[in-house]
């Protein structure tokens, strides 16, 4: 393993169609909304219109009296599901939460969150009785700021949520605190020559893929169910909607579906339990797709969060200490990502002194889900734009000051363990060498220009795979895993296969299979599947080859360790000089003992950090306060890239979310505590003409815990541009600007405060 | 409720289909006729996931009720390969990896197959305006672009 750097590929770092690319241009490829089955039913749900509610009755008779309806249900009508929590790869679980997050059984915690569902012959039916459900509500005072919601008299979400010193259960929102600290505080600060504090504001944003959510469930008699859906986890979503139904996960095949983007969005369950409890009270398969302003209203964003950076620097431009404060909108159940935003808020630096705070905060608004690098965008608007100022402060270069800070091999992580191998410096490096920092700041006429650069980190996660490799009688193999493809990944596993057993990658044939035709695996989340699938499709095509050698060995007669296995040719030089092409091996597979087919489980430790740093530039209008993105370039260690086109993808598809992000999206509530911007039209996302290019610059820095040194890539480029862009926006102004989204009045009110 | 007959040419077929009044084009393809490559992404004509071309024009079948479709020659994603030769635009989408999720791509192609067949010749800003009814999550639209710069220039024969 440690000598991948020399190691030459044959497939691994080549840009072949991808596997699923024909199906996916020509419309065949199924999504979830694409499923029918015979007698379908529709299903719709009704929804909370208010934040914050106690629900004193529900009368559900006009409904069921609607011709076409077949079941209209309520919480009533599902298990109750007692406290706990429960392990589901990057993020905990907590099954009665998440139960009561699919539907309301006493309170209402947002607007939008479920109170019943309908299922009838068509969509229009069901959601026409849904509106005749009626629901007697006792409104109750709302909170949606995490700073208010700390206060001692803010309105409880959940009561007795906190424990006090007794053990007893307490009444508070914050659901839960951590702290990473070490060094000294004090004298770090003392140390200092500059010492900058700000405090930042950044708004709830969502993951905005553009498949609604959707589910279609078909409950059986024998208990056996099916649940076609849309899912990051076929595991995952069977593993939750067990907990929701209280039902053994062996019970529920789900056949994952191809997914319109998830971006962590779609690990969460939400309609899957409901489909197939409608299913099971009219016998009949139930679909359900969900409404846009439902996505927005009532699934799960990201939070936003208040957050405190105090960070000082000697004159040398060494951080002598940092202290982070961050409170993350957990929304109306607990389980924000502020612990992987504190995880890597100022991961990217060398700091002996360091506190960092992280509070998960209830609000009524929408239980939080992961969002690309969860978390740690956040975290990083306020620590990057700091250490911006600091280097500004000092009269160092900001890029030199973050190569005079960096981590490298050996430096502390904030949680405490050390890095290994990566590639922070070299992006620094490489971004120092891009064409885009070396070139002059654009001019554009009547407007105030401006670069920004800033970094980025995410751990990335490995987390349980499995996966079997089965060679065809003509040669080629086929590759089945559990993880679902949102980006490519059925491609880079295949090219993975293809590498190790001397094949094209167009010889193999990559499927993505249901919960009962493949082990265990885990969600697509935290960047894992290239890193952590991927090789449990290297072991198990390792498996292949050691089968194959044996055979070839077996018809030579002699040991399967004289056996060598190069340029998809064995060979053995003992008894005569035999070979035989691997496609001749696979034909006489039937008389050398059957078939061959590998397997592998894995659960990976190697996880290889990844780092970005980010260059843009910027133009300011500063009468309108609108801000373009004049030139955008992404520099990433991806450690090794096995497909670089896909790669450069999740980058710039990364930067492109991490700009709308800073310039344009929010949720924006009203006094009622209701979301008012339910639509595309106002849930302002990047377009085509809101963009340039997005230049990349692959940094491949191996990473020696994966047998062909990948890191994940996916997350982190979302983690720099808020951040990157803040600074440009500074340097163009002049004006710091400390709140997301920097949009069009935000930035014309600061500059505006600025020029007095 | 009763519904209406409709007649109409999908993908150079004359096809005939009965629906409500209510439903939209983009239901009626995918639920009635069964073209389900047209997506649904937000049905208020913000994404442009279920564009199709109608009467050469692309059109969000969202905001199109089924009924309206009478007399009209739809193009959706299934039409535009000849066969199984992929369009130039399918072919260079797939070359250029410019869809990650795929769940816009169809909508992006008949957006782009629209342009291209008025505009064959497109600037970068031409190809980013006519493309910015259509939104992709996954790739920034870079990949999108080239593709379609790309699909243009083999067309021409460049």
């Amino acid at each position: 393993m440690a000598t991948q750097q020399e190691h030459k590929f044959k497939v691994i770092g080549t840009r072949p169609i991808r596997h699923d690319g024909v199906d996916k241009v020509t419309g065949r490829a199924q999504y979830g909304a694409d499923v029918s089955l015979a007698g379908l039913l529709h299903g719709k749900v009704l929804r909370s219109p208010h934040a914050h509610a106690r629900i004193k009755s529900i009368d559900t008779a006009a409904a069921k009296a609607v011709p076409g309806v077949k079941a209209v249900l309520t919480a009533q009508d599902f298990p109750e599901i007692g406290p706990g929590m429960a392990a589901m790869g990057e993020l905990p679980i907590n099954p009665q939460h998440l139960s009561l997050n699919c539907i309301a059984r006493d309170k209402v915690l947002y607007d939008g969150h479920v109170v019943a569902a309908v299922a009838a012959t068509s969509p229009h039916i069901a959601e026409e009785a849904a509106k005749l459900i009626k629901v007697d509500y006792e409104v109750l005072p709302h909170v949606q700021s995490v700073v208010e919601a700390m206060d001692d008299k803010a309105p409880i979400l959940i009561p007795g949520l906190g424990k006090g010193e007794d053990g007893e259960p307490t009444d508070t929102n914050v659901a839960n605190h951590l702290q990473f600290a070490r060094g000294d505080l004090a004298e770090g600060f003392a140390a200092a020559e500059v010492v900058i504090e700000r405090e930042f504001d950044t708004s709830m944003v969502h993951q905005g893929y553009i498949e609604p959510h959707n589910a279609v469930a078909q409950y059986s008699s024998d208990g056996q169910s099916t649940i076609w859906v849309s899912t990051q986890g076929a595991f995952t979503a069977r593993d939750q909607t067990a907990f929701v139904l209280d039902m053994p996960p062996s019970k529920i095949k789900v056949i994952p579906a191809e997914i319109g983007g998830g971006f962590g969005g779609k690990i969460p369950i939400y309609y899957e339990p409901v489909a197939l409890m409608l299913s099971k009270h009219t016998g009949k398969p139930v679909k359900m797709v969900m409404s846009r302003a439902d996505v927005l209203k009532a699934t799960g964003p990201t939070p936003g969060s208040h957050i405190k950076v105090k960070m000082g620097a000697d004159k040398d431009g060494k951080i002598t200490a940092a202290e982070v404060w961050m409170a993350y909108e957990a929304g109306g159940f607990p389980g924000s990502p502020v612990g992987a935003g504190c995880m890597c808020v100022i991961a990217p630096y060398d700091i002996e002194n360091l506190q960092i705070d992280g509070y998960d905060v209830l609000v009524n608004k929408p239980k939080t889900a992961a969002y690309r690098a969860p978390g740690a965008t956040n975290a990083a608007m306020g620590s990057e734009t700091v250490i911006d100022e600091l280097a500004e402060k000092l009269g160092i270069d900001p890029l030199e000051f973050r190569r005079i800070n960096g981590a490298k091999e050996g430096t502390a992580q904030p949680a405490g363990p050390k890095f290994g191998q990566i590639g922070f410096l070299e992006t620094l490096e490489a971004a120092k060498d891009s064409d885009h920092f070396k070139s002059e700041l654009p001019q554009v006429e009547g407007r105030r220009v401006g670069r920004g650069l800033a970094s980025g980190f995410w751990f990335n996660a490995g987390f349980q795979s499995s996966a079997t490799v089965a060679i065809n009688s003509d040669g080629t193999a086929n590759v089945v895993t559990g993880s679902t493809d949102i980006g490519g990944t059925r491609t880079s596993c295949a090219m993975i296969a293809a590498e190790v057993l001397g094949l094209k990658a167009e010889e193999v044939h990559p499927v993505v299979a249901d919960t009962e035709s493949i082990g265990h695996t885990d969600m697509t989340g935290g960047s894992r599947v290239t890193f952590a699938t991927g090789t449990a499709v290297y072991e198990a095509a390792q498996d292949v080859l050691k089968q194959l050698k044996e055979r070839a060995a077996k018809s030579w007669k002699v040991d399967a360790d004289k056996v060598v296995f190069q340029d998809g040719v064995f060979s053995c030089t003992e008894n005569g000089n035999e070979s035989l092409s691997l496609k001749e091996l696979a034909g006489k597979l039937p008389r050398t003992g059957g078939p061959v087919a590998g397997r592998a489980s894995v659960n990976p430790r190697g996880v290889g950090p990844g780092f970005a740093t980010h260059v843009v530039d910027v133009a300011v209008d500063e009468e309108t306060g609108k801000v373009d993105v004049l030139r955008y370039t992404a520099v990433q260690d991806v450690g090794k890239a096995v497909h670089p086109s896909y790669v450069e993808g999740q980058m710039q598809g990364g930067v492109a979310q991490g700009v709308g992000w800073a310039l344009n999206e929010e949720y924006v509530y009203g006094e009622d505590g209701c979301m008012q911007n339910t639509g595309f039209l106002d849930y302002r996302m990047p377009t085509c003409l809101d963009l340039p290019m997005i230049e990349t610059v692959l940094v491949e820095v191996p990473n020696p815990g994966h047998p062909v040194g990948v890191r994940g890539v996916g997350e982190v480029p979302i983690v720099p541009p808020p951040a990157a862009i803040a600074n440009a926006i500074y340097n163009a102004t002049g004006v710091r600007m400390l709140d997301l989204p920097m949009s069009p009045p935000r930035v014309t009110k600061a500059i505006l405060e600025k020029n007095g | 409720m009763k519904k209406v007959h409709v007649q109409t040419t999908v993908n150079g077929e004359e096809t005939e289909f009965l629906c409500e009044p209510r439903q939209s084009l983009l239901e009626v393809l995918r639920d009635v006729v069964g073209y389900t490559g047209t997506k649904e992404g937000c049905l208020t004509g913000d994404c442009g996931a279920c564009s199709v071309i109608m009467d050469g024009r692309p059109t969000d079948s969202c905001l199109v009720l089924g009924v309206e479709a009478e007399g009209k020659d739809i193009t959706t994603v299934e039409g535009l390969a000849d066969g199984d030769t992929l369009h130039p635009l399918q072919k260079k989408f797939l070359e250029h990896a410019a869809l990650q999720c795929g769940i816009c791509t169809p909508g992006f192609l008949v957006t782009s197959k629209a342009l291209l067949d008025r505009n064959p010749n497109p600037t970068e800003h031409e190809i980013r305006y006519a493309l910015a009814g259509n939104l992709c999550r996954c790739t920034g639209y870079d990949k999108i672009v080239r593709a379609v710069q790309d699909a243009a220039a083999e067309m021409q024969g460049r």
